[in-house]
């Protein structure tokens, strides 16, 4: 029942697809991605690695969490990064194909407004 | 375009769909309330619904099923949470098997709907949509590829059943 609005999902998926190559393009990212996945740090943990700024990180851990490979958690003052791919993948691809069958009820639901009284299902 | 925005978060497992119609909120709660009109739009075209219980009282159940293009037929049910008319609703959506009887193993999704008024006459839909896990959904999802699956290679039968054009 997903399928007929795959297009949809495609575009969706074409762009995560997108910030996932991004993601994994640089060198440092690929670290911190591999870094979090055994263990949650905190991005002042994680800057203290690397010869480079809080600010650069914190960018880094943005452009891994734009493409759905780590989570940050509020955990008392401090922002944990973790990495959880398989799972989070999943949950993202999921959640794409939970809006396209949205989409689609939406734009039936203003057919039926736009046509109250027919018998008749609004598609042909 | 009714969506006008629609918030994921995989970490919480949630999908907060917000669209605006230019309806009034009376008449945009009877597309739920009103199952003859539920049923012109909870199915995909390929799955169109058919609404057979329909109760929108704590407690009550809504049943119906979705039959696909091979003549296949997929039962569902709501079970009510919260229900006040023509602002909020509240339920749980599952699978039931060929009976109509709720699948105890299959998981479950809990939709809230909330209408409100917009000013010049609008109306406003938020539909929140949350699952207990992402075994669930993945699940859930799993099962409806499965049947886009099956409705897109009817669609190849059909193709190739067609004479070739010159």
């Amino acid at each position: 029942m997903i399928t007929y609005n795959r297009v949809v999902v495609d575009t969706a998926k074409t762009e995560r697809d997108s910030a996932l190559f991004h993601a994994l393009a640089d060198p440092t990212r690929r670290d911190i991605l591999s870094v979090v996945l055994q263990d949650a740090h905190s991005v002042s943990d994680l800057a203290r690695r690397y010869p480079i700024s809080f600010a650069a990180v914190h960018k880094h851990v943005g452009a891994l969490e734009r493409a759905g490979l780590v989570t940050k958690t509020r955990h008392g003052r401090e922002q944990r990064v973790r990495g959880d791919v398989a799972t989070l993948q999943t949950a993202h691809r999921l959640l794409d194909d939970l809006e396209t069958l949205w989409r689609g009820r939406i734009s039936r639901i203003e057919q039926v407004l736009a046509h109250p009284t027919e018998g008749a299902p609004p598609w042909p | 375009m009714a969506v006008i925005s629609v918030v994921k978060d995989a970490e919480a497992r949630t999908m907060t769909i917000t669209s605006r119609f230019d309806a009034p909120i009376d008449r945009v709660w009877q597309v739920w309330s009103d199952p003859r009109q539920l049923e012109r739009w909870w199915g995909p075209p390929m799955y169109p619904a058919t609404v057979f219980e329909h109760d929108l009282a704590p407690g009550g159940t809504v049943a119906y099923a979705m039959t696909g293009p091979e003549g296949d037929r997929h039962r569902g049910w709501w079970r009510v949470r919260a229900v006040d008319p023509p602002h909020e609703l509240e339920f749980e959506d599952g699978f039931a098997d060929a009976d109509g009887n709720p699948s105890p193993d299959m998981p479950t999704a809990v939709i809230r709907v909330a209408l409100s008024d917009l000013a010049g006459g609008g109306t406003q839909m938020d539909v929140i949509t949350a699952w207990a896990s992402v075994e669930a959904m993945e699940q859930m999802v799993a099962m409806g590829m499965e049947d886009g699956m099956t409705a897109t290679l009817g669609q190849i039968d059909d193709l190739l059943a067609l004479p070739a054009r010159a």
